[in-house]
């Protein structure tokens, strides 16, 4: 007898995987950028049933709300509307499918053979106010120093997009 | 059905990685390469939270690892989709085969 949590996860994994298939597979590129932002949004309901809140938070917001908008504007800036995709080789789809599925069949063969062997302790909070304490602290476990890492890294990219997506004068003709 | 436990998480990251690798190998559009690479990288948050989950319930690392991999994915699809705007404007397509300057 299944109960109403069981339900919910395999729900979300469907609808993670399903639209994940339907955004590498479909021809329509906006179809596709929307299948993917349905499955961003699945991996965050599967954040949240196992308890990780701020995670799932932040990929709602970073994923469906920065990149999938970030994608779909890029579409629209790039592709004519109404016209889809040119149609592969077939050779090249049945080869792709068949890495995929080959690669696939031998991860999971590992996965289930593998006994994982956890810890036992208690667990631990893992609320907003025990992430930031560990976030910042300089400690044994503490993360300042990649925090300030991925800061200057953050820094870096949003200088070189505008470096990038700046038009030379010269050559706007 | 049983259930869900580890081994389901490890599941669907593992077939969201491949199912990103299949869309990299078929498209050949800039933007839906871009999308299958995100799918990939979504998989591998999902490994760490699982692990963090069900394994080492009594740390906070794979949490970490999974904020500062999305943190570094939103800088890399930024950079991504301004180069690939960039391309657009050069070559008025974003085709992969649109761009091959750097060959000869």
């Amino acid at each position: 007898m299944m109960n109403g949590e069981t339900i919910v996860f395999y729900l979300l994994a469907a609808l993670t995987l399903v639209s994940a298939l339907m955004a590498v597979t479909s021809r329509q590129i906006f179809r596709a950028a929307i299948c993917l932002l349905l499955s961003l949004l699945g991996i965050a309901g599967i954040y949240f049933w196992l308890r990780y809140e701020f995670v799932a938070a932040v990929q709602i917001v970073v994923y469906a709300g920065g990149i999938a908008v970030l994608i779909i504007f890029s579409v629209f800036l790039t592709q004519r509307s109404g016209e889809d995709l040119p149609r592969q080789s077939r050779a090249r789809m049945l080869s792709a499918a068949v890495a995929a599925l080959t690669g696939l069949g031998l991860v999971m063969l590992q996965v289930l053979r593998h006994r994982f062997s956890g810890t036992t302790n208690p667990a631990i909070d893992n609320g907003v106010s025990a992430i930031g304490r560990r976030m910042l602290g300089v400690g044994e476990d503490g993360y300042a120093l990649p925090f300030e890492v991925v800061s200057m890294l953050l820094l870096a990219a949003m200088i070189g997009c505008i470096v990038i997506a700046m038009r030379s004068k010269t050559k706007s003709s | 059905m049983m259930e869900p436990g580890l081994d389901h998480l490890l599941f669907i990251g593992t077939a969201l990685f491949f199912i990103g690798i299949y869309g990299f190998l078929t498209r050949r559009n800039l933007i839906t390469m871009l999308m299958s690479l995100e799918l990939v990288l979504n998989s591998v948050c999902l490994n760490f939270i699982a692990f963090n989950k069900y394994l080492w319930p009594d740390r906070l690392d794979g949490l970490f690892f999974t904020v500062f991999i999305i943190a570094i994915a939103a800088a890399e699809a930024a950079v991504a989709i301004a180069i690939i705007i960039h391309l657009f404007w050069n070559h008025k397509s974003i085709d992969v085969h649109a761009a091959e300057e750097l060959k000869n």
